[in-house]
């Protein structure tokens, strides 16, 4: 008789916990925030820049970068765009709903090697969701950085995420916090252009500045143009990518970007390691 | 006879083999081997030298492949068929979990999976290495994927090196055979002719274990040498070659060379290249619901980089033109995967020559990038 043996545990790789949804946060017309708690209780400590798996029973499973604080281990927050059929399935889950979270995965932004550096933080639409924990790891640790600036671009007023909290930022004394929209609707009275329109003005030490830059690939292009240009080199310049993602470690094959996994060697990666392939379309 | 030693050379007669056989499915095994199928040699269950494939040969062009019969009795004398090991290692389709719809969300109601215990008869020095280049992807990075680790820490590997090389081979100039140096439990090298008899090499404990529980016997020194020679006749007879040196750079520097706009043209992106190919390992996730949404369940099936959904993501294919996801695939078996694992992605087992339906041939294409490179390597 051929035998059958029980195979090794799925835990830590493939299996989802199930998470409970605590709140529900609307951002914009379509992109929401969402807290959960383990059902089981325990917390997850992540380090900010890495994501999340996040599975919605009888849908599916998709990549969410985490936007909660990172010394808020018991709570998981993510900000997620309702962009097709698994993302509006977790959006719509509701306060008490459960979704299966793996992770985390994947690289985080290079905060302590920023230490002792002037930081600037470039996000454009959804991209400042990936770094708000960088930014909170930042302001809470303001003493181990020069001086902090934050360029965020949204589409319009009404794309803009975390108003209040950006609100707050701007009263702050000890970082520039710099706003722009692509179009300017109701009462804005704020810059109107595309974000890689305020790096010129950046009141930065340009020999000992990082950057952090998150946003649609096109953006990403032209901000690392315009802090090159400022004088930043690419060896100091992250970036976060986004590719598809069927299983987070490394496994499935679809995140490669050149010789990269992004999964495992990023998303967030410095810029000059992956330029090459940066440069060539269809990769 | 005393005990088996790793390294000692013995002689099994076709009713060795056949005791052999018997012995491993006794032991508890699965045993997975050629046989004749659909008009192409593939691997299924072999519960006798009855079922193998004796007398069977093949002959294999670029785009092409027919049986043919041989005019012995040879049990494996045939090249490479389309299947390979990794549709028992790392099936094609394969359940990960199953949950059940709960009052508060879901419950997960299944997750353990059975590891079936194979013994591989008839791997060849080149899908050995492919192995092995699997194991790399799946046990030795960060995280170990559960399924194929159960599955390949139960199997038993009885290579058998081939004495005639296909047209589509190119084992040779890629390192990774004919002949199987290490990796397996047993190492068999099949001579026909006026005696039919098959050289064994012991390669673990294991191994040594089943051949001591099998009639053998000591192999005279000519036995050996004449195996042996017919094992190197075959790394004389590669159908191709494919020059390894600099490849990596070669590629990397040749990311917008025209041959790709030109393989473009031909390839149909149908992706049999990738599911042939034994180091190929891409997957994508399903999600399967009952009717009532009472139960779903998450199967893992093979994919493919020449699928435009393969780099789809919000907005459109990152690899929307075929030249792109061509390129994808060949310069991730040759270039990329050096970077990722330390060692080339192919084998030289030639499966994707013989088994694309327009006949593109991975070595040519290589050759003709190096003829007229960017810059030369
Ligand atoms: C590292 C990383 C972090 C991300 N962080 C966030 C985040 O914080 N918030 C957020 O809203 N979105 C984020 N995304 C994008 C998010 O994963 C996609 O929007 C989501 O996968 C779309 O799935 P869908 O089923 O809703 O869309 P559909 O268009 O129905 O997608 C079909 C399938 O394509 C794949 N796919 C489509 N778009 C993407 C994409 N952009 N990235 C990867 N796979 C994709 C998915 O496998 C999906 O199942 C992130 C992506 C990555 C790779
Ligand atoms: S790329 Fe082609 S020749 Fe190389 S291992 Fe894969 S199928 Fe065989
Ligand atoms: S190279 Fe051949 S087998 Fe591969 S996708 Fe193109 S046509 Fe299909």
């Amino acid at each position: 008789m051929a035998m059958l043996q029980e195979s090794e545990p799925l835990e830590g790789t493939l299996l989802p916990e199930p998470f409970i949804v605590s709140k529900v946060r609307r951002e914009t017309r379509d992109t929401f925030t969402l807290e959960m708690e383990p059902l089981n209780g325990g917390e997850k400590h992540f380090t900010p820049g890495q994501f999340n798996m996040i599975y919605v029973y009888g849908v599916g499973e998709v990549p969410i970068s985490i936007s909660g604080d990172p010394v808020e281990p018991s709570i998981l927050k993510h900000t997620v765009r309702a962009v097709g059929t698994v993302t509006r399935a977790i959006t719509s889950v509701k306060r008490g709903g459960m979704l299966g979270v793996r992770g985390p995965f994947g690289s985080g932004w290079p905060l302590k090697e920023a230490e002792g550096y002037d930081v600037v933080v470039v996000a454009g639409g959804l991209g400042l969701a990936p770094l708000r924990p960088a930014i909170l790891h930042l302001l809470r640790n303001r003493e181990r950085y020069g001086r902090v600036a934050i360029l965020y671009g949204a589409r319009t007023p009404m794309d803009m995420l975390y108003k209040k909290e950006l609100e707050r930022w701007r009263a702050r004394f000890d970082i520039d916090l710099d706003v722009t929209v692509d179009h300017a609707t109701g009462g804005w009275k704020g810059n109107v252009g595309v974000v890689t329109t305020l790096i010129p003005g950046l009141k930065i030490d340009v020999p000992n500045t990082v950057a952090l830059v998150c946003g649609p690939e096109i953006m990403m292009r032209f901000t690392v143009r315009e802090l090159n240009k400022l004088g930043i080199p690419d060896e100091r310049i992250y970036i976060s990518m986004e590719r598809n993602m069927k299983c987070a470690v490394g496994f499935c094959g679809h995140c490669q970007f050149g010789p990269q996994f992004i999964c495992r060697d990023g998303p967030v990666f410095r810029y000059d390691v992956i330029r090459p392939f940066f440069q060539v379309r269809e990769v | 006879m005393g005990k088996l030693n790793i390294g000692d050379k013995v002689i099994l007669s076709p009713q060795g083999l056949q005791q052999l056989i018997k012995t491993l499915w006794e032991e508890g095994y699965t045993v997975i081997g050629p046989r004749l199928g659909d008009g192409a040699i593939v691997y299924g269950e072999v519960r006798s030298i009855e079922d193998l494939p004796e007398g069977w040969g093949d002959e294999q062009e670029a785009g092409r492949y027919r049986l043919r019969r041989r005019g012995d009795k040879a049990l494996f004398g045939y090249n490479l068929g389309p299947d390979s090991w990794k549709r028992f290692l790392h099936p094609p389709r394969i359940l990960l979990w199953k949950a059940e719809k709960t009052p508060k969300g879901f419950r997960i109601t299944h997750n353990g999976h059975e590891a079936p215990r194979y013994a591989f008869l008839g791997v060849r020095a080149c899908e050995l290495h492919a192995i092995r280049i699997q194991d790399k992807v799946f046990l030795q990075g960060r995280y170990k994927d559960p399924i194929y680790m159960s599955r390949r820490a139960n199997t038993l590997i009885i290579t058998v090196n081939c004495t005639e090389a296909g047209r589509t081979c190119f084992c040779a100039s890629m390192g990774t055979g004919p002949k199987a140096h290490e990796g397996f439990d047993i190492s068999l090298t099949e001579v026909t002719g006026d005696e039919h008899y098959f050289l064994a090499e012991v390669g673990s404990e294991r191994g040594s274990e089943i051949l001591e529980r099998i009639e053998y016997r000591a192999a005279a020194r000519d036995e050996v040498s004449e195996a042996e020679e017919r094992v190197s006749r075959a790394a004389e007879s590669m159908g191709r070659s494919l020059q390894t040196e600099g490849l990596k750079e070669l590629l990397y520097q040749n990311y917008e060379h025209p041959r790709w706009d030109e393989v473009a043209e031909r390839c149909l992106t149908c992706g049999n290249c990738t599911l042939v190919c034994p180091t190929c390992f891409c997957t994508t996730v399903e999600e399967v619901t009952s009717l009532d949404g009472g139960s779903s369940e998450r199967w893992r099936v093979w994919d493919s980089c020449f699928s435009l959904q393969f780099s789809y993501i919000h907005g459109g294919s990152v690899r929307a033109s075929p030249k792109s996801r061509y390129r994808q695939w060949l310069t991730h078996k040759l270039a990329t995967w050096q970077d990722q694992f330390g060692e080339i992605g192919c084998v030289g087992c030639g499966r994707c020559i013989t088994w694309c339906p327009v006949g593109i041939d991975i070595t040519e294409e290589v050759k003709a990038i190096r003829e007229n490179a960017v810059k030369k390597v």
